[in-house]
């Protein structure tokens, strides 16, 4: 497959960073059948922050869909189910999930299954049923896997971390299109990846990845370091801290 | 008005984190416990992750158990003889409860214990407090009746090794308040919280400890438990949240200056009867989310642990 050496740098390095599971970026990429950008590639998180939405924005040359596909950082989850013990509700088995991703949304001009087929979702991993993420289920039976596989997804949701429903993807015309990724407060940090498919005749024709960056800033972000880097550190000054300000307000109120 | 925390990674109100501090601050003022087996649940309660909100409460309870300490020395309320030989007990069992911890931790039940441990101690504690409140503030509304012995013998004053404290009034051994605080130090490393709840009945009816010094007494001991908790979780979990920690010791710090002043106008017994409601309460709520059918069946949890 012949594809510009600079598409493939990239695709080497964010395959490195260990953030794209196999087949995401499996098709072509033709020039310029597909243009997009967001209008910020950084989400600072700083002490005020309550959430943010980006716009992503783009063109296509000529008629056809456009779906977008936001994936954050992935890694390891486990789902714990409890069980009645004497009465108790109580863990009692669970599950671990690898290459889970943090964030997942997508956001789509039409509805999923006008535009595609089944293989082709899976192929992209496009839509939550699609997505894919290995599990060391040991013994389970298949129904029971699919049940903690259901339960991930749901705990995700209720965490607003993945996409309850479809966003929409509106187009200006024939070609100008856009559509707005809304980050909650509790969005996870790291480095995401954003997708845009043009999607012809019921196959993606062309695709264009776009990378964000979510961090905090500032002040909460040199005190996360601290405590990440100079652990010991941190727990002295956390200490002394705390005396001074009990010594400080008994001082105070003293007077009173 | 919201803000961020760092270490928690999310965004909470200000006003309702002052709040809570305020309240538990007013509470270990006038009872003299720390207000960590209050502070637990309700930081989980408005999402903050377990974990978190364990390691930044210890933190905040070292503010707040200095500013009491302090309101209590001016009233000459610390007895530092006593507090310094329940120190020694408390951190042999600080080690010992760690080496319990670790032993839940592999086990996989740590949460199931810790919920168990919570509503076991609280509600024996609670109920125990409630009968023996009750019953004074009734015997003082019946004048007639006999006045109990000033001081009764039991056992447990018969143990070797006899101190005299002299602030306290007292002449016991000193297994006995270096128990008390190991049994504490054991509380503060499996269960996340300064210990003041079962410490505080442990001096007045084991020690016969004066009431008044109770209080002034058992924080002075928390100090330095809730930091050598903060230390450890810290520099083991990074689980100690400095932001939420400002916060909440903030509103705990001015709550515990109102809590000690309201709490030397509160007759004792009055003052134990409300505690003990307060703490039967929230051994009843933990009960019922153990032995209620939960909303989902299943968690999750991000990352390895």
């Amino acid at each position: 497959m012949a594809m510009p050496s600079k598409r493939r740098l990239a695709q080497g390095i964010a395959a490195l960073a260990g953030l794209l599971a196999g087949g995401t970026l499996a098709a072509t990429v033709w020039a310029q059948q597909l243009v997009a950008d967001l209008s910020s590639h950084l989400v600072a998180i700083t002490t005020g922050f309550t959430g943010t939405e980006v716009v992503l924005f783009g063109t296509t040359d000529g008629p056809g869909d456009v779906a977008i596909v936001v994936t954050g950082p992935r890694g390891t989850a486990t789902v714990r189910r409890k069980q009645r013990v004497a009465g108790m509700w109580m863990n009692t088995d669970n599950v671990r999930f690898e290459q889970v991703p943090s964030f997942y949304t997508v956001a789509v001009s039409r509805p999923l299954d006008q535009l595609l087929g089944r293989g082709v979702l899976e192929r992209h991993q496009l839509g939550l049923p699609q997505l894919q993420f290995p599990a060391d289920v040991g013994l389970l039976p298949p129904e029971e896997q699919a049940a903690f596989r259901a339960a991930l997804i749901r705990n995700k949701q209720r965490e607003g971390l993945y996409a309850i429903s479809l966003g929409q993807v509106a187009f200006l015309g024939e070609r100008l299109f856009r559509t707005n990724i809304y980050f909650p407060a509790n969005v996870p940090t790291g480095l995401y990846n954003v997708e845009a498919l043009l999607i012809r005749d019921g196959d993606v024709v062309s695709a264009q990845t776009t990378p964000l960056v979510v961090s905090k800033i500032g002040f909460s972000a040199e005190l996360s370091d601290f405590a990440r880097n100079r652990p010991i550190t941190y727990g002295v000054a956390a200490v002394v801290g705390a005396i001074a300000a009990g010594w400080a307000a008994g001082a105070a109120f003293r007077r009173v | 008005m919201q803000v961020y925390l760092p270490i928690a990674e999310m965004s909470v109100n200000a006003l309702l984190v002052l709040g809570m501090g305020w309240l538990v601050g007013f509470l270990s003022g006038m009872f003299g416990v720390g207000g960590g087996f209050l502070m637990t649940p309700l930081l989980i309660f408005i999402g903050v992750p377990p974990a978190i909100a364990v390691g930044t409460q210890a933190n905040q309870l070292v503010a707040a158990s200095v500013s009491g300490v302090l309101a209590h020395w001016r009233r000459g309320n610390v007895d530092v003889k006593l507090g310094v030989v329940m120190l020694g007990g408390g951190v042999l069992g600080t080690a010992v409860g760690v080496w319990i911890f670790n032993i839940l931790q592999r086990l996989g039940q740590i949460d199931i214990a810790i919920t168990l441990s919570y509503v076991f101690f609280l509600g024996t504690i609670g109920g125990l407090m409630l009968v023996e409140s009750s019953r004074a503030i009734l015997r003082r509304r019946a004048p007639t009746a006999k006045r109990g012995k000033l001081h009764r013998h039991i056992w447990l004053h018969g143990l070797p090794f006899k101190m005299r404290f002299h602030r306290s009034k007292l002449y016991i051994s000193a297994l006995l308040p270096a128990g008390i605080g190991a049994v504490g130090g054991m509380l503060v490393a499996i269960m996340g919280i300064g210990g003041g709840f079962l410490l505080v009945p442990a001096m007045i009816y084991l020690l016969n400890m004066p009431a008044g010094l109770v209080a002034g007494t058992s924080l002075f001991q928390i100090i330095f438990t809730t930091a050598a908790a903060t230390l450890l979780q810290a520099a083991t979990n990074q689980t100690v949240d400095a932001m939420l920690a400002l916060l909440l010791l903030v509103g705990g710090v001015i709550g515990a200056q109102f809590g000690t002043r309201a709490g030397s106008r509160l007759r004792g017994e009055t003052a134990r009867l409300a505690l003990a409601l307060i703490v039967v309460a929230v051994a009843l709520k933990l009960a019922w989310d153990l032995f209620s059918r939960p909303d989902d069946l299943f968690t999750l949890t991000m990352g390895l642990r």
